[in-house]
């Protein structure tokens, strides 16, 4: 693994082993006083954020730093970024000042995968932390911990992602991810949030939610934006809550077993109830703290690991 | 990706038995004895608790193999667990990726305790000196000692063993395998000689 | 004056044995048999074994970014590339800085185009002022200054304000003029990326909805036929474009207005002949363009409609673009790719060694159709004793790989970089004169 762009690039296998090492890096720190690995000593890890991300860029942070990289923050308010300068230069000045990856939030989809592109003489990793309304993988891993945790291997599982699918960069990555691990994904939205071309995803659509309910092990609430809710894609904030918000009452209507999980940050009202948040079936903290898990693991692959190329010159 | 064989091999490696299984039971018999006497574990004392920890991945059965015969000689019952070193190498950057294995102390901590590391081969002394920096980030032992199956010298490190089951010179280019039974199927220590350059 | 020509051993249209072409004072002298040694002294003699003779390409749709983007593209390098694509005619696109919707800018374009000397710049003049879409430019003005402009388009935007474009499809029918239509309902593609399609959706990529452009080019012909005025579509992209196209054809005479007066042309850019969306998965901005790359089946219909004649013509939307503005991230990156030098040989691809297309069609759709299109007398002519010698020299059976690097233009924006491309144009004949042979431009 060179960088970490699209859950598409991760089979199976290569899924597998970043959240067993998540899991392992999860017990490896449980209850330990001092939360410091000294894995990454000497590696420098930039965190580029285009867009105000706190959960997300926190969490790169904090990995980084368990395992004792040199962590620097780069947000586009405080930099040359501010000052017009292009995103390939601004990534080609951090390789040259020295940085072993570069974990970028940008607004624009595939900007990450430009990125790596221009990085690419430069052996620098790239971890795509959010582009546009591409992918977050990160997330889809973090959220596929959460349910393993929960629920056991995802193999046969079933899950839908509810809400704003055509802008949302989560719910590409988990479609992609989940089905990877041999989960069911169901997309649940009213057709003005899907993608125009979701019909060949091959990925069931419902425009209900309620139908749905009783045969999902977990559901997925995609955040709301507010521009989405004045740039009609639906009548009212109100009407959207009624047909897609997870009330008590379509609690109830989930398994027993059943989780939800939400990326963060909610519209408390909106797309999920206050008291469906706070039950002890959402597990939306344990989505953040593995997501430092997550983070730590895709840092370890990427980083505590010689290219394979090296690896081919010193062996032949 | 499977590892490529070291140097443009052009035959197979040549492999020659340096102990039978029969030979290593026998070894980490003696080992238990050591280990009993040195640290003067007692059925009838407390102080100290011995706790063994086995480096992953043949130190951790080994560590069981050896708390079993303790317990045999001595009735006293002692606590094992494992110990990854992983995050604490030196050489990650020279090969791809390793997947982590388990650290799994017993459930009294190792504070305090008399802690002997485990492993099958001590060879360069890195896997022991990461072993003592992952210790130093799990607690705080009393002191630490280490038992290894087989000691091949070339240390790089000023390391030794405190018990060790076989002494075998060896050639740095040669590779000393041990398997045991509950990961290889059978037990048995070979050397295996690098196969011929091509000229 | 320049001295006489002398084509040796070319076939017109790739039909029949090869003959020799005598060219003199800029029009075909003689032909095949009746080119006397006599009448041929000390004409300059092109080797043109094997070659096929078609009359000189003529590109309704070239944006030369002169004035304004001197840094991509100027008249002198755009008309090179021209040169050096077959073309002795280009319709230089208004969006300039400053825009042409003036006299001023139209006249400037013209007299440096003259200047130049290697093909005909025809400028086209703006619909309306600023290219806004609020109030007709001053279309008469423009159609008599020394440019005689013709055709008239906003490209690059939508004149989508109904009431305007039936005003300037009215009104153009007094000067003898066409709107060319850059078919695009703006409110339907808003923040528009990429085609809506599977692909877009998958790379998260907002769509730009192919009814956006099928639902203005139904609209526009609706309207032209019912004010009796001439209406051209620019870069047909969909195959449901190709239907509208065909409907709209085939209505009944008398059915609207003044449909009797009434002309829908329309032509269709080499890259959408050939490239579609799978292009876009390593997000390069080489491959953005607007309107955007289409599916497989839009390619496909489009060729099928440019054989049909649904669709009349190949037009360039040669767009030159500086590096920082296209090796950047997709959504900051300006829409365009280069086309003259390449547009030969990516219709000799799709429509030729598909067997859609032989090399009268080839003419029909690179030469006769455009030059009837925008009114030019003396381009796209038959090659024939007595006309304007406007001619290209294509090698058939060449291949080149294309290197942007290597192009006339200043930019080197080509979708095609590295691409093995079939067919070569060998010279280009303008007026009379060599203004290409071999890959260099002649002077």
């Amino acid at each position: 693994m060179r960088h970490l762009l699209s859950t598409l690039d991760l089979d199976a296998d290569a899924a597998t082993e970043l959240l067993d090492t998540a899991a392992k890096l999860k017990a490896t720190l449980l209850g330990r006083e001092v939360r410091k690995l000294p894995t990454l000593r000497g590696r420098t890890v930039v965190t580029m954020f285009y867009e105000s991300s706190t959960r997300t860029r926190v969490s790169f942070e904090v990995a980084g730093k368990w395992m004792s990289a040199d962590v620097i923050n780069v947000s586009a308010g405080g930099s040359s970024v501010g000052k017009g300068e292009s995103l390939r230069d601004t990534a080609l000045t951090l390789a040259a000042a020295g940085a072993d990856c570069v974990v970028v939030r940008h607004p624009a989809s595939g900007a990450a995968q430009r990125l790596a592109h221009w990085l690419s003489d430069n052996g620098t990793a790239v971890v795509n932390a959010g582009d546009g309304m591409h992918e977050h993988p990160t997330q889809a891993l973090l959220d596929a911990a959460t349910l393993r945790e929960r629920l056991g291997e995802l193999a046969g599982r079933r899950v839908g992602i509810v809400g704003d699918v055509l802008h949302s960069r989560v719910a590409r990555s988990n479609v992609h991810l989940l089905r990877t691990l041999g989960a069911e994904v169901v997309l649940v939205a009213p057709p003005t949030l899907l993608p125009a071309g979701v019909d060949d995803w091959n990925v069931p659509v419902s425009y209900e939610l309620d139908p749905e309910l009783p045969a999902l092990d977990a559901v997925m609430m995609l955040r709301v934006q507010a521009e989405r809710m004045h740039g009609g894609f639906f009548p009212s904030a109100r009407e959207y809550s009624i047909a897609y918000g997870l009330n008590e009452a379509r609690l109830r209507m989930l398994p027993e077993h059943a989780v939800v999980l939400h990326p963060g940050p909610m519209l408390r009202g909106m797309e999920i109830a206050s008291a469906v948040a706070d039950s002890p079936r959402a597990a939306i903290t344990q989505q953040v703290s593995n997501g430092v898990h997550v983070r730590m693991a895709v840092l370890y692959h990427l980083l505590a690991a010689g290219a394979e190329e090296t690896r081919t010159k010193e062996t032949v | 990706m499977a590892p490529r064989p070291r140097g443009g091999a052009t035959e197979p490696a040549a492999e020659h038995e340096l102990l039978s299984a029969g030979d290593v039971a026998r070894t980490v018999a003696r080992m238990a004895h050591q280990v009993i006497e040195k640290t003067a574990l007692d059925a009838g004392r407390q102080e100290p608790a011995v706790v063994l920890l086995g480096i992953p991945t043949r130190g951790t059965p080994l560590a069981r193999r050896l708390a079993t015969r303790i317990a045999e000689f001595s009735g006293v019952q002692v606590p094992t667990g494992a110990v990854d070193i992983t995050l604490y190498r030196d050489d990650l950057r020279r090969r791809p990726a390793r997947p982590l294995e388990s650290t799994r102390l017993p459930d009294g901590g190792i504070d305090d305790c008399l802690v002997v590391l485990v492993d099958d081969v001590l060879f360069s002394g890195r896997t022991v000196r990461a072993a003592l920096d992952a210790l130093r980030d799990l607690g705080r032992p009393r002191a630490v000692q280490l038992a290894v199956l087989v000691d091949r010298g070339h240390r790089e490190l000023p390391i030794r063993a405190d018990y060790v089951g076989k002494n075998i010179p060896t050639a740095r280019t040669e590779e000393v395998a041990v398997l045991l039974s509950e990961i290889d199927g059978d037990d048995r220590v070979v050397l295996r000689r690098p196969a011929k350059e091509e000229a | 004056m320049t001295s006489p020509l002398l084509i040796k051993g070319a076939r017109p249209y790739g039909e029949g044995a090869p003959i020799d072409l005598l060219v003199r004072d800029g029009v075909v002298a003689a032909m095949g048999a009746d080119v006397s040694a006599a009448d041929a002294t000390g004409a300059e003699v092109l080797a043109a074994d094997g070659l096929v003779a078609l009359p000189g390409f003529v590109d309704l749709h070239t944006h030369l970014r002169e004035p304004g983007r001197e840094d991509t593209e100027t008249i002198a390098t755009g008309s090179a590339a021209a040169a050096l694509g077959g073309y002795t005619a280009v319709f230089a696109m208004a969006n300039t800085d400053p825009v042409a919707d003036n006299a001023v800018v139209v006249e400037h374009v013209w007299r440096r185009g003259r200047e130049v000397g290697l093909v005909d710049v025809h400028p086209v003049g703006a619909v309306t002022v600023g290219l806004r879409g609020e109030k007709l430019a001053e279309l008469g003005t423009m159609a008599r200054s020394a440019a005689g402009v013709r055709m008239f388009s906003d490209d690059g935007l939508c004149v989508f304000d109904p009431l305007i474009m039936r005003r300037a499809l009215e009104y153009t029918r007094a000067l003898g003029g066409v709107v060319a239509q850059h078919a695009e309902e703006p409110r339907l593609t808003v923040g528009a990326q990429a085609h809506e399609g599977e692909v877009a959706a998958r790379l998260g990529l907002t769509g730009w909805p192919a009814v956006a452009e099928e639902s203005i080019v139904a609209r526009d012909c609706l309207l032209a036929q019912h004010v009796g005025a001439r209406l051209h579509v620019c870069h047909v992209s969909t195959a449901g474009t190709a239907d509208v196209l065909r409907w709209a054809r085939n209505r009944p005479a008398g059915v609207a207005g003044r449909m009797a007066e009434a002309v829908v042309s329309a032509e269709v850019t080499p890259h959408h002949l050939l490239l579609t969306d799978e292009r876009l998965t390593d997000y390069d901005p080489v491959n953005k363009v607007n309107p955007p790359l289409r599916t497989g089946g839009d390619a496909e219909a489009l060729r099928r409609a440019l054989a049909e004649g649904v669709i009349d013509c190949v037009a360039t939307d040669h767009a030159p673009h500086a590096v920082q503005d296209k090796d950047c991230e997709w959504a900051a990156a300006r829409p365009g790719m280069l086309g003259l030098q390449t547009a030969l040989s990516i219709v000799v691809r799709t429509m030729v060694e598909t067997g859609l297309l032989d090399w009268r069609g080839v003419a029909r759709v690179m030469s006769e159709r455009p030059a009837e299109i925008a009114g030019l007398p003396d381009q796209g002519r038959p090659i024939a004793v007595g006309e304007p010698a406007n001619l290209v020299l294509v090698d058939p059976d060449a291949r080149w790989t294309v290197r942007g690097a290597e192009l006339a233009s200043i930019a080197a924006n080509t979708p095609y970089e590295g691409m093995e491309l079939p067919a070569r144009v060998v010279g280009t004949v303008f007026h009379g004169r060599p203004t290409s042979w071999d890959g260099k431009v002649r002077h």
